[in-house]
């Protein structure tokens, strides 16, 4: 089976109204290798999310906006979320999907030694997106996003892992994958071929 | 878009009405998403399988609620959290602040305290404690006991040494403690002219006129239509041109009083009530 073929299969009648990329260790450059395939015009909200440092100020959304053909910024406190748009967790918050659409954040405490954690980004924004989002897990040195990935899949959501084989460091992927079936496990490359193809006309 | 509340959303919804309507305290405005996972949390720790036996707890057992409470809200905080923010009250605010004879200022949300400290400390090396009187408002009652005591863990003390140094602090940091009670208790004279109380943003109203409000990580538990109550607060709290300092990725954007205020340093957080 190609590719395209793979996709629309998993994806079904889904329509993809978000897509949220999580990823820890090494994720930074594999956003590079995935984001830039975004073309002008792609429908869904992208939101992306890496672990960082907490103690100083994030600069994912200035490094990626230089990079990324689609509008860049770092998700604010009760924004309206957007289509077509690229947003990035900050650092030192949790943020969290609301039911009308809109981010928040809190200061609760970190959840697998991360804040923000992949796990509270993708639960909450799997109980408003349900099916109309695709959960995508990177390379990563921890388990944050496993549970995140399961619940994506419970609502209904559509979940790509990057193949743990390839990944820079393995153990976030594979305890996703270990955890819940993901509909799709896929290199680098394959995911960065993937995205347009999320997008439904 | 259309959205079929899941049980636990149902039987949340009437928790938070139960307790409102029995305890007076209104968490119906609070931030879903947090709300949802702190609820979560007290199950656990109470060991309730549902929303609905937290409820009953909390309806009839004695200390129940005041359990809850302690799952609801967030005491998470540091002295001279964000360093950048106190420079900024320091260097910015304070200036101005030295022009009027007295001074009334609120901290909204003021926790276990941490903060009420930290200003107290500013004020005082700006020559401004004495003729302050400072509003430490908060609406969990054993926060502000903790808020009051100003005994806090003596291995915090390391990170509070350097945010006050990379705050702009002028002493040694350790003149304003002394170990006792198995922690660090802060100087006493520093909350002379504090006034804790318990007020709660969402359901009371203004007591005072204030020159500056410092109300950090409490509006981002708060949905856009509680927001709004509490900048509405604020403005009319504040005097001509007072001074209104949020948390470092706390916004006014979203707010229908974004025109009602205009940044004095916008990285920072510290805003000024627009000339009407």
């Amino acid at each position: 089976m190609s590719l395209n073929q793979q996709v629309a299969a998993a994806l079904g009648t889904r329509r993809i109204e978000m897509v949220l990329i999580g990823g820890s260790a090494g994720g930074v450059d594999a956003l590079l290798g995935l984001l830039p395939a975004l073309q002008p015009g792609y429908t869904p909200a992208v939101v992306c999310i890496l672990h960082v440092p907490g103690d100083r100020e994030s600069r994912l959304a200035e490094l990626f906006d230089a990079r990324v053909m689609l509008s860049v910024r770092e998700a604010r406190d009760k924004e309206p979320i957007e289509p077509g748009i690229v947003y990035f967790a900050g650092s030192g918050y949790h943020l969290s999907v609301e039911q009308d659409r809109s981010f928040s954040l809190s200061c609760e405490a970190p959840v697998q030694f991360a804040r923000p954690s992949i796990d509270i980004l993708m639960e909450s924004a799997a109980s408003v997106y349900g099916p109309a989002m695709a959960g995508i897990l990177l390379t990563g040195a921890n388990f944050d996003g496993a549970e995140g990935i399961c619940s994506i899949r419970e609502h209904g959501g559509l979940t790509i892992v990057q193949d743990p084989e390839e990944a820079h460091a393995s153990t976030m992927p594979k305890e996703a994958i270990r955890r819940c079936a993901p509909h799709l496990v896929l290199p680098l490359a394959d995911i960065r071929a993937a995205l347009p193809l999320l997008e439904t006309p | 878009m259309s959205h079929t509340p899941s049980d636990f959303d149902i039987e949340l919804r009437m928790l938070v009405e139960a307790v409102y309507l029995k305890f007076n305290y209104d968490f119906r405005d609070y931030t879903g998403a947090s709300q949802k996972r702190r609820v979560l949390v007290a199950m656990r720790e109470m060991e309730c399988k549902t929303v609905s036996e937290l409820q009953s707890r909390v309806l009839h057992e004695p200390n129940g609620f005041a359990k809850l409470l302690q799952y609801l809200t967030i005491p998470v905080t540091e002295m001279f959290r964000d360093p950048e923010y106190f420079q900024v009250v320091r260097e910015q605010v304070a200036p101005f602040l030295k022009t009027y004879p007295s001074l009334k200022i609120w901290v909204a949300g003021c926790s276990t305290g941490e903060e009420v400290y930290s200003l107290a400390i500013l004020l005082k090396e700006e020559g401004l404690l004495e003729r302050s009187i400072i509003y430490a408002t908060d609406i969990n009652p054993k926060s502000l006991e903790t808020a009051r005591r100003g005994v806090y863990p003596i291995d915090r003390m390391r990170l509070y040494t350097e945010n006050y140094q990379k705050s702009g602090g002028k002493a040694a940091f350790s003149d304003y403690y002394t170990a006792a009670y198995g922690g660090a208790l802060f100087e006493r004279s520093l909350i002379e002219n504090v006034t804790f109380a318990d007020h709660s943003l969402a359901t009371d109203t203004v007591f005072s006129e204030t020159h500056f409000v410092s109300c950090r990580n409490v509006l981002i538990y708060f949905n856009r239509t509680l927001q709004d109550r509490v900048f509405g607060l604020f403005h009319e709290s504040l005097c001509h041109r007072g001074f209104l300092g949020l948390g470092s990725k706390e916004s006014i954007d979203f707010s229908s009083y974004a025109e009602r205020f205009e940044p004095l340093a916008r990285r920072e957080r510290v805003f000024r009530k627009a000339a009407p």
